[in-house]
């Protein structure tokens, strides 16, 4: 598989600040990647040096085999629509599109008159005028019609509906299955969008915490509602990433299979066993409580 | 989005148990060609690569069979298969764990086939 993206024990740091520490993955060919993590990790930051808008402090960086710094050969083919995209205030949706066109190779027209038609763009509406709703879909558009060889969306949503979410899901699975590219995808709304990824990436406090298919991530954690007794029994010797109790109840959640046998047990003993979804199973990892205690997840 | 894939398992089994499901229930007869990869990928909001991921596990199993340049197709005695395998995974998942209920609410095995019988009597 060819890596599109290789980064190796990077590095930034602000002053005595170290944002990102020793930071390595790859970022192979075709494939769509959620990068997910909690406000300030780095996602963003990670994104920024991965398109040359940022310097690294330290590591190596490659990007379609080179480095991406004032290159262009690396830089047509990476579309890169940030959260809160901003255009210059006079300009019409269709000059942002003729810009976008004349910036990339593979831009498709035709499929960007249809994405404006979904979305129920004016074409005509300038900048300023639009609803920020209108703004974050004009970026979607730029970002799918672009069909860029390596395609990053950072939180291209804000203040746009489930509708128009959901719309721009569609549009990105179906595009995507005619046109592979790489795809990378920050949200915080990771129930959304935790059926298109297949490899998850989460950064936390400038770390990488997790890099997995994220099919294998599904059934990887339970969560045990029970009789607080019961509950803690079940749990013994597994690895604990979350307990909470109330009253005579406990829940606590599990990392790892648990058995079919196991399973009968518990339930005979009146507890109740629920998969860990992967927004929940990040909630988790990430909130602080449990160090990065993830080694052993793989 | 998919609402239809349940979290704990991974989405290419149960890409793989709904195709068996079509089979079973006759919406894919044998030898009729299955969707494509990408037009399951559209369906369930899934990643194509995992749809894929499904229908492979059935081509391995035989259950289903490439045409090249073509797609997927259900093989002949396709149905049978899935239907043998479906009765034994019926034993494992619900007989047992009814006898051994069964068992520690004090119902005999006569009392249990005679519930059968009833149930069966209200369908």
């Amino acid at each position: 598989m060819n890596r599109i993206v290789e980064v190796n024990r990077l590095n930034k740091t602000y002053g005595s600040d170290t944002v990102i520490k020793d930071v390595s993955f790859a970022i192979e060919e075709n494939k769509i990647y959620g990068l997910l993590g909690r406000n300030g990790a780095g996602k963003t930051t990670i994104m920024h040096m991965i398109t040359a808008q940022l310097f690294p402090s330290g590591g190596e960086l490659k990007v379609f085999g080179e480095n991406p710094y004032e290159n262009n050969r690396v830089l047509s083919r990476i579309s890169f629509i940030k959260e809160s995209q901003k255009y210059p205030d006079i300009f019409r949706i269709a000059d942002v599109l003729d810009i976008a066109a004349s910036l990339y190779p593979n831009w498709d027209q035709s499929f960007a008159e249809q994405l404006i038609e979904d979305f129920r763009l004016p074409v005509k509406r300038r900048m300023k005028k639009l609803s920020r709703g209108m703004l974050s879909s004009v970026g979607i558009i730029v970002g799918l019609a672009s069909r860029a060889p390596l395609t990053i969306f950072d939180e291209p949503y804000l203040g746009l509906d489930a509708v128009a979410r959901n719309l721009f899901y569609e549009r990105l699975i179906e595009d995507y299955a005619e046109h592979p590219r790489t795809v990378i995808l920050s949200t915080h709304l990771i129930d959304e969008v935790s059926n298109m990824l297949e490899h998850v990436i989460v950064i936390d406090n400038g770390r990488i915490l997790l890099d997995e298919e994220a099919d294998g991530l599904r059934g990887k954690a339970f969560t045990a509602v029970g009789p607080a007794a019961a509950v803690s029994a079940f749990a013994a010797g597994k690895q604990l990433i979350h307990r909470e109790s109330i009253g005579g109840l406990a829940s606590v959640s599990v990392l790892g299979d648990v058995s079919g046998a196991e399973r009968r047990q518990a339930e005979a003993q009146g507890i109740e066993l629920v998969p860990v979804s992967l927004q929940q199973l990040i909630v988790h990892l990430t909130n602080g409580k449990t160090n990065g205690k993830v080694a052993e997840l793989g | 989005m998919g609402p239809i894939m349940d979290d704990g398992r991974p989405i290419f089994i149960q890409i793989a148990e709904k195709i068996e499901d079509d089979i079973i229930a006759g919406g894919l007869p044998e030898e009729s060609q299955v969707p494509s990869t990408n037009q399951f990928a559209s369906f369930y909001q899934i990643n194509p690569a995992t749809a894929a991921k499904g229908v492979n596990l059935l081509v391995d199993q035989g259950i289903l069979y490439k045409k090249r340049g073509i797609g997927m197709f259900v093989a002949a005695g396709a149905r049978e298969t899935l239907i043998e395998k479906r009765k034994e995974m019926f034993y494992e998942q619900y007989i047992i764990t009814m006898v051994q209920e069964a068992k520690k609410l004090g119902i005999t095995i006569d009392q249990l086939t005679d519930m059968v019988r009833r149930g069966d009597e209200r369908q």
